[in-house]
């Protein structure tokens, strides 16, 4: 790489932006009561709170990878008229507020909602239980997964899907044993960047989904509500555990995204 | 194109002291959810602009804490003031500038026919509280207590206006709020009486901050809750005497 001078007020900008994200950091890690970090962990709002979490994010996942991936199949294999449309509403979550979010689910799977109405009808009330919490997380989450299954599938050399064909395997095979093992690398990369996105889901799970401890308190709801009891100690730890989980994902994912040179 | 970057960082910085807005001094006042619609409707100062911050009371005292720029606190009980006097935040001894007390809140005509405490426990009955950190969600649990009512709530919201906000589209049957919050709700809520032998009765208080930028205008905001006509407006929306 050829080396560049670099100019001061660059220099100045860019480390006040470096500093702008690092300092958080710093100050959480400053405070967070190491001695008795342990113990804050294995209180039972907290236990409760991660048992919570894994359960319903990675309930998100497999819902997302089941959806997810047959959809983003469609999208880059399949023409048809209004994909784009499609294609941008259900990526929508993306970029959509997530207490937004929230608000249309509840308008749509609340009691009263377009389905709602009909499922309480049925018996079936969602909000304020756990389902609703991977429903939130998968509408907030899913995208991701898509997405990077889409560009998977779109960057793949379809030729070994072809010579499969003709040697006789059938589609379902040719998708098993040829198509699948080919994205591995970007069905994984999106699996976890849609755990990761689900794991830290607040806006629509509290929204749509309440909030009551070993239901629908999932971590980041625990330390949003334990930052203002009067024990605020527990809320900082929880957020380091969430804290070295962002880490180990960011680490798994840097070929892809920090670059290796 | 540097100064393009400074100015956008400094006008994100808030106003700096005495500046005025407009020719008016403005006031940071933070208050207790429940308090919303009745701060709003305060008659206007001479001089001066309220600007409020609503919020949970202890989300409010957690703010203040970590350095928010706040003149005065309006919290919905007294633990949360004591928190912030023992922190040596405030610059004067807190004054109690009204009373509440809690309802039943329903829907509007009442369809679950919910008419006491003990139809909370009903199986068909959806039941939420505000959580047990904010006031009303500790009020709530001393009236089921009271009661001898034994319930789980199915969410335990941030704040009281969430509760309320929850009942309103359906989701939930029932919370216990202030009677304040079922007088602003409007018509797509009402409230169901909890007796005075089991209710409890809210305690306001308001004072100034330590951090507050100028005492004389942040004094201007409590005179005027305790004024005639403070106290009328907080009376409108439900409130009782301080």
């Amino acid at each position: 790489m050829r080396r560049e001078r670099v100019p001061i007020p660059v220099a100045v900008l860019a480390a006040a932006g470096a500093a702008f994200f690092v300092l958080p950091l710093a100050g959480l890690l400053a405070r967070t009561p190491w001695n008795d970090a342990a113990r804050e962990l294995i209180t039972p709002v907290s236990l409760d709170a991660l048992r919570l979490s894994m359960v319903a994010s990675i309930s998100a996942t497999v819902v997302a990878l089941v959806l997810g991936v047959p959809l983003a199949w469609i999208y880059a294999r399949v023409e048809f008229p209004g994909r784009g449309l499609l294609r941008a509403l259900t990526t929508l979550p993306m970029v959509l507020p997530p207490v937004v979010g929230g608000v249309a689910l509840l308008l749509a799977f609340g009691r009263r909602g377009l389905i709602g109405a009909w499922l309480a009808s049925i018996g079936v009330t969602l909000p304020f239980t756990t389902a609703a919490v991977v429903m939130a997380e998968t509408f907030v989450a899913m995208p991701f997964l898509v997405l990077t299954v889409e560009a998977g599938l779109r960057s793949m050399d379809r030729r070994y899907e072809d010579a499969a064909r003709t040697l006789g395997a059938g589609r379902w095979t040719v998708f098993w044993r040829v198509t699948v093992p080919l994205i591995a690398p970007s069905l994984a990369a999106g699996a976890v960047l849609c755990w990761a996105r689900a794991l830290g889901e607040f806006g629509a799970t509290i929204t749509f989904a309440g909030n009551f401890p070993g239901v629908t308190q999932t971590m980041p709801l625990a330390v949003y509500l334990l930052l203002e009891s009067d024990h605020p100690q527990a809320s900082f730890v929880l957020s380091l555990v969430l804290l070295a989980i962002s880490v180990a994902v960011l680490v798994g994912l840097r070929h892809r995204w920090l670059g290796t040179a | 194109m540097r100064w393009v970057a400074l100015v956008v960082l400094c006008s994100a910085c808030g106003p700096t002291a005495n500046a005025p807005v407009g020719g008016v001094h403005p006031v940071y006042v933070f208050a207790a959810a429940s308090l919303t619609e009745a701060f709003k409707a305060l008659p206007a100062h001479d001089g001066l602009a309220w600007i409020y911050n609503f919020a949970g009371s202890p989300t409010l005292v957690t703010q203040i804490e970590n350095g928010a720029q706040a003149d005065v606190l309006a919290s919905a009980d007294t633990a949360n003031m004591d928190r912030l006097e023992k922190d040596g935040l405030l610059a004067e001894t807190p004054r109690v500038f009204a009373h509440n007390k809690l309802e039943i809140v329903v829907a509007a005509g009442n369809p679950k026919g919910i008419h006491s405490l003990a139809d909370l426990t009903r199986s068909d009955i959806i039941y939420i509280s505000a959580a047990p950190t904010v006031p009303a969600g500790k009020y709530a649990s001393q009236i089921l207590a009271r009661a001898g009512v034994t319930v789980t709530p199915k969410s335990l919201e941030t704040d009281v206006k969430s509760v309320v906000g929850k009942i309103e589209l359906g989701e939930a049957d029932a919370g216990i709020v202030y009677v304040t919050d079922v007088t602003a709700a409007g018509v797509k809520v009402q409230g169901v009486l909890i007796p005075d032998s089991e209710n409890v009765v809210a305690t306001y208080p308001a004072a100034v901050l330590k951090s507050a930028r100028n005492r004389a205008w942040a004094e201007g905001f409590i005179g005027d809750l305790l004024s005639a006509q403070g106290q009328a407006v907080l009376h409108g929306y439900g409130f009782l005497p301080a």
